[in-house]
């Protein structure tokens, strides 16, 4: 494994620090999958996290909001170092919205219930209220003529994007998607893709694990990418794309481009 | 058919017993079995330890013992009397509960794991993903396995009447005190068992059909 082209991380300019990562570890067993991450996530910032398979993106960004724990190290959401399991964690959480790969709808709940399940029992506010605000969620992602149907009726795309307003339904200052159209089928990605764009113009804080160079290089405001578990380059998406400054990432780049 | 006519208050009165031994057990059975099953997958070892503990003692004890304990022990505790059947049906209950503790504990294994971690994400405590989540997906997984264990603990319910406890399997001591015929009577018992066994299998038909989109 060649590492010695790793440059060095500029010094980032932490203006309005929401994610820290200092120094993250973590070990499955043997296995070093992350290796001393250090990162900063501003307010409404866009982050794309890139990088070839089992680089480590996907458990850096599940890390974020501890559904995977890390070995040491410290990760702080809007200064407050994430909790052990328990009330507290769970209450972070809920400030922090999350879209899987594998959409995770509630299968025994309608489109609807899984909106409103969230604000009813994490926020308590009351049903009629919940209701609505569900309404309103689903509209903006363009599925509220779904509402009453079952997750399983809906396409993929369709799926995603009620994960997408089950998540906004929280009001979440942060928002973490771990590769969100890798599960669809190409005539899909878009739509999920047009809603993650509104929703980044409107200034929300994201964190997105993705394999779409166009998503990132169009929405973002700063690639990071990793290798092998290591932030190996962060930089603008214009000065990565037109020129990356490490092999890696130009090998990575030359492959995923060429298709 | 005499057989059924001339004895039916024996009839009647057994299998009305059988039916209320039945349905009290079951209800309680399926919460106790419930917790149980919860306390299994509990990320507290010593709470997964009550569990296991629970099921391996239950389940590899023979029911006739377990209701010979209740008929014959309880009553030597000092505790508040009981009657038999009661006994027997903290019997059955106590018993019933490990199996049910088992295969609720397999349904809720079958859920896929980003259903909890959706449940999480979203802010759910411990206790929310459990009982808004997994518990009514986990029933929806079983329903067949929990259905063969209600027709178990339906049949189990005879076992009572080696204590004294009127019900159907006792129908047959007290037709044969009435001199009447032991194998018409064993037979038509074994019948409203069947029509009995058939009620459960429609009510597993009725929840499949209707859990059958999700």
């Amino acid at each position: 494994m060649d590492l010695n082209n790793t440059v060095s991380i500029p010094s980032l300019t932490a203006t309005n620090p929401l994610v820290i990562l200092n120094k993250v570890n973590k070990f499955y067993g043997e296995n070093h999958v992350l290796r001393d991450v250090n990162t900063i996530v501003n307010r409404g910032e866009i982050v794309a996290l890139i990088g070839p398979s089992g680089a480590g993106k996907s458990t850096l960004c599940r890390a974020i909001n501890r559904l995977e724990t890390i070995s040491s190290g410290d990760i702080f959401i809007d200064g407050v170092a994430l909790p052990d399991e328990g009330r507290e964690l769970a209450t972070l959480r809920a400030d922090v919205g999350m879209v899987f790969q594998s959409f995770n709808l509630f299968a025994h709940k309608t489109v609807l219930e899984n909106v409103m399940l969230g604000p009813v029992m994490v926020r308590r506010t009351k049903k009629s209220d919940a209701r609505a605000l569900a309404l309103e969620h689903l509209d903006r992602v363009g599925v509220a003529d779904q509402a009453d149907k079952m997750p399983s009726q809906l396409s993929g795309g369709q799926q995603q994007r009620v994960a997408i307003a089950r998540a906004l339904a929280m009001g979440p200052k942060l928002m973490l998607f771990d590769e969100p159209t890798s599960a669809l089928d190409p005539e899909m990605v878009s739509e999920v893709l047009d809603v993650m764009l509104a929703l980044a113009k409107t200034g929300m804080t994201m964190v997105t694990v993705t394999h779409e160079m166009g998503f990132a290089r169009e929405a973002a405001d700063r690639i990071i990418f990793m290798a092998d578990g290591q932030i190996v380059e962060e930089a603008t998406p214009t000065e990565f794309f037109s020129a990356p400054k490490t092999t890696r990432a130009r090998d990575f780049l030359q492959k995923v481009l060429a298709r | 058919m005499d057989v059924l006519l001339n004895n039916l208050d024996l009839f009647v009165l057994g299998f009305a017993n059988t039916v209320l031994m039945f349905a009290v057990s079951a209800v309680f059975s399926l919460l106790l079995g419930v917790v149980i099953g919860v306390l299994r997958i509990s990320p507290s070892s010593s709470m997964r330890a009550v569990g296991t503990t629970y099921v391996n003692l239950l389940r590899n004890t023979p029911l006739a013992l377990l209701m010979m304990f209740f008929a014959l022990g309880y009553p030597k505790l000092g505790l508040p009397a009981l009657d038999y059947t009661t006994l027997a049906i903290i019997a059955l209950v106590l018993y019933t509960a490990s199996y049910v503790a088992e295969v609720f504990r397999s349904g809720i294994n079958s859920i896929h794991v980003g259903q909890t971690e959706a449940a999480r994400a979203i802010g759910l405590t411990f206790d929310q993903v459990i009982t808004v989540v997994l518990v009514p997906q986990a029933f929806r997984n079983v329903v067949p396995p929990l259905i063969s264990v209600f027709i178990a603990l339906l049949k189990n319910t005879t076992v009572a009447s080696g204590f004294s406890v009127m019900q159907a399997g006792a129908i047959s001591a007290n037709m044969s005190e009435r001199g009447e015929n032991l194998l018409a009577t064993l037979l038509w018992v074994a019948f409203f068992f069947f029509l009995l066994v058939m009620g459960l299998a429609a009510v597993q038909r009725k929840f499949e059909r209707k859990w059958a989109q999700s």
